[in-house]
């Protein structure tokens, strides 16, 4: 049987040290305690250390993952040789010009920059490969720094601020509304930007063969974030704002809510619906988090590094039918957390990783890799939370042990041969393998590598609806031509 | 360790052991789970 394929996929990243302060954990630690701004501060990354880190360079494709097993610990004391703001799959845009594109995403005059920054950024978006004269001119007018300074006084405006001097402002949306607040809005406008910038990335990889924005039928979006007003908080439909400024003109969309699962989710119902041909180019989007920006920062001064979380990551995945090129997903052995399996780590890496392959006829070790949780472990060790994606491999090497297909003795070695360093950034959903998927994509084209399995959990009980958490996976396999 | 009878708070993690499991244990061996929290820290 034929499967549907991924057709392309798209990384980037937007350094935003400065909305560091405006992350959840730090903007309610900096309430409390005014004096950690300075703190903070000295704790930023340029961007030339956010570019230059290996993972990030990882991140956007111009290094393999794999290539982090050889450079010692920390990463963040080294930098990639050679690194450029451009690779393969995306960027790594820096905060300047990312307000700048805040205010280009910007349909209700939300944002507001500075007359000179303003023009300033306006002439180095000019150079953008991706920025267009239509979105330069949905620039507008700059704003006079009182008008900027009377809005964040008088009318709950948040500061945008770049290198500690403040450059525009982020308006509340409604005087009531919690939910329409500056704060809540930035999350969102960031969210959106993000992902446009993906989908950008995304079709400029897409339209090399052949397949342009305007062949989009269905824009999927997988994030976290809650658009809506105080009648409908999360009502979203992110996607198709996304779209909008994406050059989707034939396309609708709609978001799809798991909590870090949501991508996985995205990637099964995309492939459901070009099998089936209720469409035929489905594309799965990302935008960053900002609530996630410097959530373990605690952790990161009491060891005295850099506060690694300063950046907003999209993703952008593009399926499409059978096509005997790219790499097909598997429809016929997706796992799946039901609700009756429960919550041990058992029950649940045999629904997401047994049972489906079992299904199949193969066993752990017939997969050649396994993609999961890969947060970026320099980000999460600082704070206690551990290398979450060994954590993974040792618990699916454990399952292949009890199942008679890899040695006890030989769990800690699973991770090397099977598995992946984590190297994306902390941004909720972004992690949840499929960071991976460009990665997988471009071995499989080249011969590389023949199949991958990409697994994804969500922390459902977060939300206080359930105690359950959730899980899905799905299989990867390269064209057989 | 002895549980019976002992009141216990579960604090679960997504990537490490769940509460739920958790519970579970505590009940076999005669727990009795007063709370029973998850967290993700990531």
């Amino acid at each position: 049987m034929q499967f549907p394929v991924i057709k392309a996929v798209s990384y980037s990243l937007a350094h935003t040290p400065s909305l560091v302060r405006y992350g959840s954990k730090p903007e309610r630690e900096l309430r409390k305690d005014p004096k950690l701004d300075q703190q903070i501060t000295e704790h930023l990354r340029t961007f030339d250390q956010a570019c230059s880190y290996h993972p990030n360079q990882v991140f956007i494709g111009s290094l393999p993952p794999e290539s982090l097993w050889d450079i010692p610990r920390p990463w963040w004391e080294s930098s990639a040789n050679g690194s450029a703001r451009f690779g393969p799959f995306g960027e790594i845009m820096p905060e300047d010009e990312f307000y700048g594109l805040l205010r280009i995403v910007d349909d209700f005059d939300l944002v507001s920059l500075e007359a000179k920054f303003q023009e300033s950024i306006r002439a180095r978006l000019h150079k953008h490969p991706l920025i267009g004269e239509t979105d330069l001119a949905r620039l507008g007018a700059g704003a006079a720094l009182e008008t900027i300074e009377a809005k964040v006084a008088n009318e709950a405006a948040l500061p945008l601020y770049l290198e500690g001097r403040m450059v525009g402002c982020m308006a509340s949306g409604h005087e009531e509304d919690p939910f329409l607040t500056a704060s809540i809005l930035l999350e969102n406008l960031a969210c959106k930007a993000t992902g446009v910038l993906a989908l950008r990335w995304l079709f400029e990889q897409s339209s090399r063969d052949g397949i342009a924005a305007s062949a989009i039928d269905y824009v999927i979006n997988s994030g976290e974030e809650a658009v809506g007003d105080r009648y409908q908080r999360g009502a979203g439909n992110l996607a198709k704002a996304m779209a909008e400024l994406s050059g989707c003109q034939n396309s609708t969309g709609s978001d799809v809510k798991a909590f870090c699962c949501g991508p996985i989710h995205s990637v099964v119902i995309a492939a459901g619906l070009v099998q089936a041909g209720i469409f035929q180019n489905v594309v799965v989007v990302g935008g960053g988090a900002l609530g996630k920006l410097g959530m373990k920062f605690r952790g990161h001064l009491a060891k005295a590094q850099p506060i690694l979380e300063d950046v907003l990551a999209g993703f952008a995945i593009l399926v499409g039918p059978h096509d005997g090129r790219n790499p097909a997903i598997r429809l016929d052995a997706i796992g799946k957390h039901d609700v009756r399996f429960g919550g041990s780590a058992q029950a649940i890496a045999e629904a997401l990783i047994a049972a489906p392959l079992e299904k199949l006829g193969l066993g752990i070790p017939d997969i050649d890799k396994y993609a999961v949780e890969l947060h970026n472990p320099e980000v999460t060790e600082p704070s206690g939370s551990g290398n979450i994606p060994q954590f993974n491999y040792r618990t699916i090497a454990s399952l292949a042990a009890l199942r008679g297909e890899w040695s006890r003795t030989m769990i800690k070695d699973f991770e090397k041969q099977y598995g992946l360093p984590g190297f994306s950034p902390t941004q909720g959903h972004v992690p949840s393998a499929v960071p991976y998927l460009g990665h997988a994509r471009d071995r499989m084209l080249r011969g590389e590598l023949k199949t991958a399995m990409f697994i994804g959990k969500g922390s459902l009980f977060l939300g206080k609806m359930t105690n359950l958490s959730d899980g899905m996976s799905f299989i990867l396999e390269a064209s057989d031509k | 360790m002895n549980l019976v009878g002992k009141k216990v708070i579960v604090l679960g993690e997504r990537d490490g052991v769940q509460g739920t499991a958790l519970s579970e244990c505590v009940k076999a061996a005669g727990g009795d789970v007063v709370l029973n929290i998850n967290q993700c820290f990531v």
